[in-house]
């Protein structure tokens, strides 16, 4: 029982200091997952992979797999509230005509100096997630290619997901062939 | 029935949504358009409210839109009916990962995608970057804002503290200097 409720907090306090989505909340759920040894870095780099090939939003896609993989389905239903209750909570605020919190000078000062902290927390993760997915010259080269297209030419995620995939397999039968 | 309706419309959004939660957007316009629970320009503000309060933001545009169909009831069933295809086929995946992942044209998608990820992330990075000194609701000039994400990468490294803690140091400073 007490992991479960384990599960849910851990994942509420991700949900409340997520900006934007998925790939924001990695430095928070790295240290959340790994560090309660729930996952590790390699396991969370193969979940953000298939959570991006998969239909659904990235950051519930994610929560669901550490959730299952901890504690079966009701471990899922845990993580999933845990990331989802705040966003209601605080939509709701919204819609419900408390903007003025939100939109209170004190609370945008101290919002987009969290905005610069987790982007700066999301750096040293990227690293990491290079060491991770970099072997050789190919990884390097699909990377690179990957970052071109995504950041500089606008191609859509789709279309890189299907290139990586694609030039991932071929790879790797050239390397069986020639081994 | 409006919560048959909110239930299946964002079902079907978190199923044709592949690649994270600013896939949901174009299908929210969709949504403008053949329903009148939100027009096009509150989506608008909507969307760009959503960037700056916490939560996902496939999540937090999900829990809004119900509120404005079928109130706070409205706004979970909303989210509810989103998650629940991400849900269900993470929990299959997770079922099969582990016998998968020895096939080798998963094993080489697995290669070619874990680098494109990185990317995908590091593209992420570049963008939360370009908010942050082009766009934030702020007087600091662009050098100011860079020097001091510069010393909240060197800490991000260097000091071996929770996340959170770094997070609520980043709002504090924010307050301060009001950024």
């Amino acid at each position: 029982m007490k992991t479960y409720f384990e599960l849910f907090f851990s994942f509420l306090k991700i949900g409340m200091f997520t900006f934007g989505g998925g790939y924001a909340m990695l430095p928070l759920l790295q240290k959340e997952v790994v560090g309660k040894g729930w996952a590790t870095d390699d396991e969370l780099l193969d979940y953000y992979a298939i959570g991006q090939v998969t239909p659904g939003i990235i950051a519930i896609n994610v929560s669901t797999f550490i959730g299952y993989k901890h504690k079966g389905i009701l471990g899922a239903v845990c993580t999933m509230f845990g990331m989802i209750l705040p966003s209601i909570l605080i939509i709701s605020s919204l819609v419900y005509g408390l903007v003025y919190i939100w939109e209170n000078s004190y609370i945008q000062h101290a919002f987009a100096g969290m905005r610069l902290m987790i982007t700066a927390l999301l750096l040293s993760m990227a690293v990491k997630m290079v060491q991770k997915s970099v072997f050789d010259l190919w990884t390097l080269f699909i990377l690179i290619i990957s970052f071109v297209m995504v950041f500089f030419g606008n191609v859509s995620i789709f279309f890189i997901v299907i290139f990586s995939c694609v030039t991932g397999i071929i790879l790797i039968q050239i390397k069986r062939h020639f081994r | 029935m409006i919560y048959g309706i909110l239930f299946w419309e964002f079902f079907k959004i978190g199923l044709f949504a592949v690649g994270g939660g600013l896939a949901t957007i174009p299908f929210l316009f969709r949504l403008a358009e053949r329903f009148n629970w939100f027009d096009v320009t509150q989506l608008t503000n909507m969307i760009a409210l959503s960037e700056t309060t916490p939560g996902p933001l496939g999540v937090n545009m999900a829990t809004y839109a119900g509120i404005q169909a079928g109130g706070i009831t409205g706004g979970v069933i909303a989210t509810l009916g989103l998650v629940a295809p991400s849900f269900l086929i993470i929990i299959f995946i997770s079922k099969i990962l582990q016998k998968i992942k020895k096939n080798s044209l998963i094993s080489g998608a697995f290669y070619g995608l874990k680098p494109a990820v990185a990317a995908m992330i590091f593209s992420f990075l570049c963008v939360l970057l370009e908010m942050i000194v082009y766009q934030a609701p702020s007087n600091k000039d662009f050098f100011f804002q860079l020097g001091l994400f510069i010393c909240y990468v060197i800490m991000s490294f260097r000091l071996k503290i929770h996340p959170i803690s770094l997070i609520f140091i980043g709002a504090v400073i924010g307050i301060i200097l009001e950024l």
